[in-house]
């Protein structure tokens, strides 16, 4: 036992509404790079938040440098040389980079002008310059604003800001997800020049085979519990992956077998913003299910086809007709249904009531009779269809925005429902939904695809995705890059095609790494 | 329990505020002033909020969706003397009218344009429209107030029907025709959804672009029908009508419990609104309040009823 290790966890634990960490303990030494994995919800951001001051543990010691470490914010956290960068980058952009930089402990003029609170510019900007230097990025002017960068280089600010503040711990909370490969590279080396200089890095990552490509090991959470804590040398891709989703699949997904039918939907060579050239086809009957990793360009795809988003090009056929799509309106009208991945942004108008949310798309087509819209033919058809998925409220009357996350999916869904789409459309409809009504989402689904309507569902949730799809699409970087059959189809070779680029498809051919 | 269930239904209301405030001070007026509550003084209070009722049940669709018209004021007296310059070039009534209701259309539809399709500001847009407007104002008159209405014109701002002032069977009419479209139409509930969900309204299959040039253009048409009958009233085209109309008319809807951010509101509201602050302009001056201390009293009014805004939705939740 060589070297002591910098920070210490034992016994950590945090409950928020429901335990988010139990009983975690790991170490990390000086300049050790150490890759956070698990999947969403099991407690990445939790961990680092607590690291860095930002949340406190309800149960557990952090020793620092062999003695308690009690944090009661990030600012005392920053005395100590733990710092953190988040995903969403903490920049004013407004401001300079030397600004943002010291922003919070400008340097003070000396004097009297000084206690008057003038700020010493001339020092601020060397002092900043010799903070870019450390990250290799002279080539940023310290008084240019800081919102004129692009991401990578605002992420390589932020570090520069660690590194000024004497840092001995850097957490990065996903720093490559909204890099581009030549960037991520940049930031890599970084990393590896951080170590050189005995500063220890945790970071999260969605892509996991960059993590073999930099950190010395591998901390893995499932659920909330630390299931691995190995040396980066001796783990496999096949073994973090069983470690991240290892969760035995619970019979959830009453899959009624629904004979499939013929050719539904048919996208050819969609392409415009991150997607390229994306082909699929769904048939009657069917649930096509897209996997892929955040930002991977699934929603995209969706919104491209129906014309949320402008197309570039490609062709979209419905029963083999080809059909132009200039806006959502017109998707509606030719019977595709759409649900959105953030129910609060994109689908509801919350203060408004039930029966006000589920009219609101079928207003012009079924509940207008002349100039005047039939409010009698609007209460007849919301309670219908609140009865028929069993929303849970005391009126229909009543905002949207006092009930629970799963009947406000249902309202969601009745909106849809109610102008009786060919294909529903449905972003991952059960993001923020208890357990009970994700059953009946599920069983919902089912049924529909039974009385011939076709689904594509995108959902970041695996056991979901795979209990429910037929076939599931998976995408990398805008790409489809698999489609894989029921029979074939597992949490294994879903996150495997998911991490794929053109990068790390050969460090799997190298490292022989196949599922 | 029981004071609770009697206040309820005023809380969960946004117009409640508006109307408890009116009963409240017309009943102090009633009994600080024997000449407040009599059929000739309630005619000319009524008469002198008209106006900015008008424009403010257009404004007050605009707020619904989330935006703002601060132009109001400057198409009010626009409209006024184009109505005036026509008359007295001999245009005739019908032409008239055509024309200045023309001007407000076209002022909101511009405001509409620069709101929904190239995204600005509608805080911005219309503050330019706003100087634009009274510019253009000063430009037709030369500075000088113009004369020369045609009877019927005059007759909508000074005559009488069935013992009522014609502007205020005019506000009667739109408030009853914009309490109708809010309720009862398709574009009404686009309204309320934009205001409070632009991106999932726009999801849901609506043109959201659309229904946010036609609130501005029935904004503009709303203000250009207060113009016209507020230079009726006065008798000639004057530049300064309608000058500082767009705070007055804010000040009614908020005062009426329409939520600046938007989705919240009716038509009731801008009624109640400005008949508030119509009834309390008169109390003053029957109190013999000097007019310096009505401008505090009424600024204290509308802070005073943001606060009860407030204390209602906490209470309300």
């Amino acid at each position: 036992m060589g070297i002591e290790p910098l920070l210490k966890l034992k016994g950590i634990e945090k409950s928020f509404a429901a335990k988010v960490l139990d009983n975690v303990s790991f170490e990390i030494e000086p300049g050790e790079i150490v890759a956070l994995l698990g999947e969403n919800g099991a407690g990445k951001s939790t961990l680092m938040k607590i690291i860095s001051g930002i949340y406190t543990a309800d149960v557990g010691h952090i020793s620092f440098e062999n003695s308690t470490l009690i944090l009661k914010g990030p600012k005392h956290a920053q005395k100590f040389g733990i710092n953190i960068i988040h995903q969403e980058l903490n920049i004013v952009k407004n401001r300079t980079v030397a600004q943002n930089i010291y922003l919070g402990r400008e340097p003070k003029m000396s004097g009297f002008l000084g206690k008057l609170g003038f700020v010493n510019y001339r020092l601020m900007k060397s002092d900043t310059e010799k903070a870019l230097a450390l990250v290799n990025a002279r080539q940023i002017d310290p008084n240019q604003q800081a919102r004129l960068l692009t991401t990578a280089q605002l992420q390589l600010v932020e570090i520069a800001r660690a590194l000024s503040m004497d840092s001995k711990i850097i957490l990065m909370d996903e720093p490559t997800s909204s890099l581009t490969e030549d960037q991520s590279d940049i930031l890599i080396e970084l990393i590896k020049k951080l170590k050189s200089d005995g500063i220890a890095v945790v970071f999260t990552t969605h892509r996991i085979l960059e993590a073999f490509g930099i950190a010395d090991r591998f901390v893995i959470l499932r659920d909330g519990k630390l299931v691995s804590d190995v040396p980066a040398k001796s783990a496999t891709y096949e073994n973090v992956i069983e470690w991240m989703v290892g969760r035995p699949i619970q019979n959830l997904y009453p899959k009624t077998k629904v004979a499939i039918g013929p050719e539904v939907l048919r996208v050819e060579a969609l392409s415009g913003g991150i997607n390229k050239k994306s082909d699929f086809t769904v048939y009657k009957g069917e649930i096509l299910g897209f996997g892929g990793l955040v930002g991977a360009g699934r929603s995209e795809l969706m919104y491209l086809l129906l014309g949320v988003n402008r197309k570039k090009s490609g062709s979209i056929f419905l029963y083999d007709d080809e059909i132009r799509i200039k806006n959502i309106n017109d998707a509606i009208r030719l019977g595709i249904g759409f649900v959105p991945e953030d129910r609060k942004n994109q689908s509801l108008i919350l203060g408004q009531s039930v029966r006000f949310n589920v009219a609101l798309a079928g207003l012009k087509q079924l509940f207008k009779k002349g100039l005047f819209i039939s409010n009698n033919t609007i209460d007849r058809t919301t309670s219908e269809y609140i009865k028929k998925l069993s929303i849970r409220l005391h009126s229909s009357k009543q905002a949207v925005r006092s009930l629970s996350g799963g009947n406000q999916q249902k309202v969601v869904l009745a909106k849809w429902l109610l102008l009786q789409p060919s294909v529903l459309i449905l972003d991952e409809p059960t993001r923020g939904v208890d357990v009970g009504a994700k059953a009946e989402i599920y069983q919902l689904l089912g049924e529909l695809v039974s009385k011939g309507i076709t689904i594509i569902l995108i959902s970041s949730d695996l056991p979901e995705l795979i209990g429910l799809s037929d076939r599931i699409v998976v995408m990398s970087e805008g790409r489809i890059v698999k489609v894989l059959e029921q029979e074939e189809a597992t949490p294994h070779q879903v996150m495997y095609y998911a991490g794929l680029n053109e990068k790390t498809a050969e460090v799997v051919n190298e490292r022989n790494l196949q599922p | 329990m029981k004071v609770k269930k009697l206040i309820n239904p005023f809380l969960q209301s946004a117009e409640a505020g508006a109307f408890l405030a009116v009963i409240i001070l017309g009943i102090v007026l009633t009994t600080a002033s024997p000449q407040f509550l009599t059929v000739s003084n309630l005619t000319f209070v009524a008469r002198g909020f008209s106006f900015i009722a008008i424009a403010s049940l257009g404004v007050g669709l605009v707020i619904i969706t989330g935006g703002i018209d601060l132009s109001v004021g400057s198409i009010m007296g626009l409209s006024g003397v184009i109505a005036a310059f026509l008359s007295s070039h001999g245009f005739g009534t019908v032409l008239s009218l055509s024309g200045a209701l023309l001007v407000g259309v076209i002022m909101g539809f511009l405001n509409g344009i620069l709101v929904a399709k190239a995204k600005l500001a509608p805080f911005i847009v219309t503050l330019g429209m706003l100087s634009i407007g009274r510019g253009l104002v000063y430009v037709v008159t030369g500075g000088w107030p113009m004369q020369g209405l045609t009877k019927p014109i005059l007759f909508l701002g000074q005559g009488f029907f069935l013992g009522l002032p014609l502007p205020v069977w005019i506000m009667i009419v739109l408030l009853i025709i914009m309490q109708i479209i809010l309720r009862y139409t398709a574009f009404g509930w686009y309204v309320y959804s934009i205001g409070g969900n632009d991106e999932a309204t726009r999801l849901s299959g609506v043109f959201v672009d659309r229904i946010k040039i036609g609130v501005y253009v029935i904004s503009g048409f709303f203000a250009s029908i207060g113009g016209i009958v507020l230079t009726a009233r006065l008798g000639v085209g004057e530049t300064t009508a309608g000058n500082g109309y767009e705070l007055n008319v804010i000040a009614a809807l908020v005062l009426g419990g329409v939520s600046l951010s938007g989705g919240m509101g009716s038509a009731v509201s801008a009624l109640f609104g400005a008949a508030l602050m119509g009834i309390l302009r008169n109390g003053l001056v029957l109190l013999g309040v000097s007019s310096f201390w009505q401008q505090i009293s009424i600024g204290t009014v509308i802070i005073l009823a943001a606060l009860f805004d407030q204390i209602r939705l906490k209470y309300s939740k």
